[in-house]
């Protein structure tokens, strides 16, 4: 009976300690992360990660005087899993507001979860229209998709001189079939041919039947709004089927997988991007470019930048909003105007940020950067 | 659609249904010694892939050393599998071995996972197959020519080790009655490794060739593929080597052909294989080749 008691007090003298220690310290803010940490598209996810991590050598992630504890939800670029992540991060984590998932069809599922919650939830690449239409609590922090289908068509018909264009699009992913139709639409409007529209589908690896039907619709140029992986395989079967001709891509090609698998095939390869760092011209892009540069030894990419971007916009309105409901806090998004953030400046309109794209041209295992088109 | 057109068709039909043969066989050899669907083929698959990626991309060894140390490898692999997951469950209900197969698949996609990463790594290609190859006027990548015959060489020296060697004759045994092979003095254990061994060195095989031919690799690459091989086996008559072969050549066929007739239905094109597999498991068990099964009394 002695020990018993001796255990029970040094269980109570540990559970006082532990209590008044979190007492002590004011209560975190909780964030939701739900990223492509894996799966197909793992190299956004985990890219969105790295640029969050960098944010937070360069920037205090503490807002009204409480820490930011991240909550990290893996959703295996899978929709139904964005889904139940979402799910997750607002009812057991009790989030105030989740970044990610980094893909359109993802965020498509996951999406009108945070609606139901009211809980803000914002993708960083999301760039399919549909994504925060109609929503409140859904934002993106990139352009839409039929801007950069415009920007990518005006640049095939006007400086490439393509009169007949060809298509090979993703049939899983909401994005890719969408990219792919806006610029048929733009390519048509400006009065170019569009050949063959061919449809491929994540996961599969053999697109030869595709390209071979493309190759003998004789196109002078090619289309691929597809994720980096299916561009890197298509780039390398199209050359060994002997369909020679320039290729064009989306935001969607920008992973360095895309020359580790492509190798010499993606070489001349062109794409519309959201931010290329020759671009970077605040000091705070400079900064980043400098910490993770530091942190990770390599290039720095549009993904990591972009959710640096959300990061910076959810802080920024719990600021402005002074509390931490996150029915304030998704106000105060929709208010954003001019903050200063990784990419540039944002300002915040329905949800969609207003931003620039750029094109880039592949060259040597890495992009050059061709040019800047503001909306 | 042109003549031309319709070659290169058949030969990206070839090429890919080849790779699925390669995979086939592995398959049917299992199931055809212990009744074992062994749903981490596919997996096994993908571990002889890293295991080539490392040792040519990272380690430099020359592929003629690569191409062999990797077989032997991968072989290792396998058996210590069977030694580990599935001898110890050699006596009790098939269903059990079924779930255990499983769980080997889970557990080596997710070991993947955790130690190589799950972003795509870039495989290196020798310069052979990747460079391409014009036929009777039509244009494809060297490797499309070499699977064909590469699965063929492997399918004649598998046949030959099944029917004209001594362990080919204790394979055979062991597939029609275990017990009585066992009584009989021979070794089952060992024979049933062996048959684990080149199972899983022909899913290196065509593991690395499926990288030649498409150089992305990730811890969950043989998943379809694996799907897509045991549809072939089953199709081909599950059990038999050489109706594998049929069948991962008649499913790679089906797949690119659909996709070349009817454009617009390409995104079914997994459906039109499986809705295969369902014909077949509903109408023809046993396959192409398969022997009706017997009942025993």
């Amino acid at each position: 009976m002695k020990r018993f008691s001796i255990v029970l007090s040094a269980v109570l003298l540990l559970v006082a300690l532990l209590t008044g220690a979190v007492q002590a310290a004011p209560e975190p803010i909780r964030i939701g992360l739900n990223l492509e940490m894996t799966g197909a598209v793992a190299a956004y996810g985990q890219m969105g990660y790295e640029g969050i991590q960098t944010l937070k050598e360069i920037v205090p992630f503490k807002v009204l005087g409480r820490p930011i504890e991240l909550v990290l939800v893996d959703n295996k670029s899978d929709k139904v899993e964005a889904a139940n992540a979402t799910s997750r991060l607002i009812e057991q984590s009790k989030v105030v507001a989740i970044i990610g998932p980094m893909i359109s069809g993802s965020m498509l599922a996951a999406g009108p979860i945070a609606e139901r919650y009211h809980v803000p939830i914002i993708g960083p690449s999301t760039t399919n229209p549909l994504t925060t239409q109609d929503k409140k609590y859904v934002f993106r922090a990139c352009f839409i998709d039929p801007f950069q289908a415009t920007v990518a068509a005006k640049f095939a018909y006007q400086n490439l001189k393509a009169r007949r264009a060809a298509v090979l699009s993703d049939i899983a992913n909401d994005y890719c079939v969408a990219l792919g139709n806006f610029f048929i639409k733009e390519f048509k409007s400006f009065g170019g041919q569009v050949v063959s529209v061919q449809y491929i589908k994540a996961g599969d690896q053999d697109f030869s039947a595709q390209l071979t039907a493309i190759k003998n619709a004789n196109p002078d140029v090619l289309y691929i709004p597809n994720y980096y992986t299916e561009d890197a395989l298509a780039a390398i079967q199209a050359r060994q089927l002997g369909l020679n001709v320039p290729m064009l891509s989306g935001d969607g090609a920008d992973a360095p997988e895309l020359f580790k698998i492509g190798g010499q095939a993606v070489e001349g390869l062109m794409n519309t991007a959201f931010w290329h760092e020759k671009a970077a011209t605040s000091q705070l892009s400079k900064q980043y470019v400098a910490a993770y540069r530091k942190k990770y030894h390599k290039d720095p990419n549009a993904f990591g930048a972009l959710a640096a971007d959300s990061m910076l916009i959810i802080m920024d309105a719990i600021k402005r909003a002074g509390s931490t409901d996150p029915v304030k806090i998704r106000q105060a998004m929709e208010e954003t105007k001019d903050l200063p953030v990784v990419t540039g400046f944002v300002t915040i309109h329905n949800g969609d940020a207003v931003k620039a794209a750029v094109i880039r041209k592949a060259h040597n295992g890495q992009w050059d950067y061709l040019a800047t088109v503001n909306p | 659609m042109s003549l031309q057109e319709f070659i290169q068709q058949l030969l990206n039909g070839l090429s890919l249904g080849s790779l699925y043969a390669l995979v086939a066989i592995g398959y049917t050899m299992v199931y055809g010694i212990l009744r074992l669907i062994n749903f981490a083929h596919g997996d096994i698959f993908m571990v002889g892939a890293y295991i080539a990626f490392y040792l040519v991309g990272v380690f430099y060894l020359p592929w003629w050393l690569s191409l062999p140390l990797t077989l032997l490898l991968t072989a290792g692999v396998g058996v210590l599998i069977d030694r580990v997951a599935y001898r110890p469950l050699r006596n009790e209900p098939r269903i059990s071995l079924l779930i255990t197969a499983v769980g080997v698949s889970f557990l080596l996609e997710n070991l993947g996972l955790v130690t190589v990463g799950a972003r795509q790594k870039g495989f290196p290609v020798p310069g052979m197959m990747a460079s391409p190859v014009r036929i009777l006027g039509a244009q494809v990548g060297g490797v499309s020519i070499w699977v064909p015959l590469i699965s063929l060489a492997f399918l004649l020296l598998l046949l030959w080790v099944i029917y004209r060697t001594k362990a080919g004759m204790a394979m055979r045994a062991v597939s029609r009655d275990i017990e009585a092979t066992r009584l009989m003095g021979a070794d089952v254990d060992r024979i049933i490794a062996f048959t684990f061994a080149i199972g899983s060195a022909l899913a290196a095989a065509g593991g690395i060739l499926w990288s030649f031919k498409y150089p992305q690799i990730n811890p969950l690459m043989g998943i379809y593929p694996g799907w897509k091989a045991f549809t072939a086996a089953v199709v081909g008559g599950i059990g038999n080597p050489t109706g594998a072969m049929i069948g991962g050549v008649l499913i790679g066929l089906v797949e690119v052909l659909t996709v070349a007739f009817f454009p617009t239905l390409s995104g079914y094109r997994d459906a039109f294989v499986f809705s295969i597999l369902i014909l077949f498991l509903l109408l023809r068990p046993t396959g192409l080749l398969g022997e009706p099964l017997k009942e025993k009394v």
